[in-house]
């Protein structure tokens, strides 16, 4: 009864409440404001001891670069990281509450998480929103059982391969995967490999850019490399503007002592004037 | 999925997109055992414009749509990836507790209906049409047919997905009662092959499944293997 009268307090997670109002004043001409889509680009591949996951660093909000360096590599666990595209607010909301419920798990069982439960709380967890959270992910890791990479789609499907692209540039970097992915790779390799698809996208999309960050997981090692390549260095300007010393010519020095001495110093305390609230 | 929006939500883009539109997969009853074939392609829902025309991106090239329900059923995926992905799931956890507390491997009838009942009390919000294949010691090999809508239908040749529509005139001359289980592979990988190659979602590898009283026998075939016979001409 008491839910009639007084609204439940919120608990948490998403609201989705104002969706229906927000319909119709779109069908009113009122355009909503636009959530900062992280038109990106991220992959990752499988090596001989584990895994390389990368990605560039722009954030756009329609038109405009929003964040030149924003960081699209989230921890999971210590031994699983996640890439995200799509809405910032969304991967960075989901891969947030995957970690904590993974660090729980944790606890709980004492055992190191593995990658296939990550990716079953991410699936589960994505299906539930019928697709409406947009976060499509890269997962990334070394348990127990091995190296694994997963890609998870918005509507909560997911792929296990061992090499996988997402975002507005994962075209780009899937053509660099498809002609220089092997399996067993060595680490340095797999780094280049990463650099090269991420940089693809960089140069050919649009929604990418800035630079490369990348995570290299292995068994008992994890490498955060943030920046790992700037791809767009600006370049040192050739010309110079500034007119030499002596250009314009000095023709007369004259120091003139001040006609003014300190006669006397007098420190006051002053009070502090009171609001105007008329 | 369209028809179950009462509203035009902002809809979000690209990224959006669902999975796995178009398909080709398939299952052939025999004495003792069933086949069961797929292609491997995942599509993604949304087009992508290239030179002013709409094209499909490939999600996955080598996806397996022949998935695991319990030792010895398994069923083929179509529709939506996220929606049969989440539907296996649930039926393999349903049957492990059911397997657990009869003590005995579930009949290929009762997975079939715990699909079933999936599909039929969620269809307004799945897109999912599913061939789930199997062998018991009741009735040996069967197929079950569920289609979006969540009827189910026993038969004993079954194709599915959007490949399907090009397959039923060579299945209906071909299909014959009493085939073995060589002939049964080898007549599933005729079909799939043949709509890889008229069905523009359809492609990728041939994956093929054998599941007798021994358990499962699983065949890939790619490149040179997959089979041309109707090239020939």
């Amino acid at each position: 009864m008491a839910a009639t009268l007084a609204a439940e307090p919120i608990t948490g997670g998403f609201s989705f409440e104002n969706c229906r109002r927000n319909a119709s004043l779109e069908k009113m001409g009122i355009k909503p404001p636009t959530a900062y889509k992280t038109g990106t680009t991220i992959a990752g591949v499988v090596f001989k001891d584990g895994v390389v996951l990368g990605a560039d660093t722009r954030a756009t909000e329609d038109t405009v670069v929003a964040d030149k360096n924003c960081s699209k590599i989230h921890y999971i666990a210590p031994n699983i990281y996640c890439c995200g595209a799509g809405t910032a607010a969304d991967t960075e909301m989901t891969t947030n509450m995957i970690s904590s419920q993974i660090e729980l798990h944790r606890l709980n069982t004492g055992r190191t998480p593995r990658v296939c439960t990550a990716n079953r709380l991410l699936k589960q967890f994505l299906f539930r929103y019928h697709g409406y959270i947009s976060a499509a992910l890269v997962l990334g890791g070394v348990d127990t059982t091995g190296s694994y990479l997963y890609s998870i789609h918005p509507h909560g499907s997911t792929d296990k391969l061992p090499y996988v692209t997402m975002g507005s540039g994962s075209l780009a970097a899937m053509a660099v995967f498809e002609d220089g992915f092997k399996a067993e790779m060595e680490k340095e390799k797999a780094m280049k490999l990463v650099r090269d698809a991420i940089a693809a996208g960089i140069f050919n999309d649009l929604g990418s850019g800035s630079n490369v960050d990348l995570c290299i997981i292995t068994k008992d090692k994890v490498e955060y490399l943030r920046p790992y390549d700037e791809a767009n260095l600006k370049g040192v300007r050739q010309g110079n503007y500034r007119y030499k010393k002596g250009t314009t010519a000095v023709l007369k020095k004259e120091v003139v002592k001040s006609m003014f001495e300190v006669v006397k110093t007098q420190v006051k305390t002053t009070k502090p004037e009171s609001m105007d609230t008329t | 999925m369209a028809s179950t929006m009462t509203s035009d939500f902002a809809k979000p883009d690209w990224l959006n997109a669902e999975h796995e539109t178009g398909t080709t997969i398939m299952a052939v009853q025999f004495d003792g055992g069933v086949v069961i074939g797929a292609d491997s392609r995942t599509t993604t829902g949304i087009l992508i414009n290239v030179n002013q025309r709409d094209r499909a991106y490939i999600a996955n090239r080598v996806t397996d749509k022949l998935t695991k329900v319990t030792d010895y059923v398994y069923c083929c995926r179509s529709g939506s990836a996220a929606d049969t992905q989440a539907i296996a799931d649930i039926v393999n956890y349903h049957l492990n507790f059911h397997k657990m507390d009869s003590g005995e491997e579930p009949l290929v009838f009762t997975a079939a209906n715990v699909f079933r009942e999936m599909c039929y009390n969620y269809r307004d919000s799945l897109t999912a049409g599913i061939i789930v294949a199997g062998w018991d010691k009741k009735k040996g090999g069967q197929v079950y047919t569920i289609p979006i809508g969540g009827m189910i239908t026993r038969m004993p040749v079954s194709i599915g997905g959007s490949g399907s529509g090009y397959l039923y005139g060579y299945v209906d001359s071909n299909y014959k009662d009493g085939m073995t289980k060589d002939e049964c592979l080898r007549f599933t990988a005729n079909c799939i092959s043949l709509a890889i190659n008229r069905d523009g979602s359809s492609g990728g590898v041939v994956r093929l499944a054998c599941i007798t009283k021994d358990g499962v026998e699983r065949f890939l075939l790619t490149g040179d293997e997959i089979p041309k016979f109707f090239e020939d001409y």
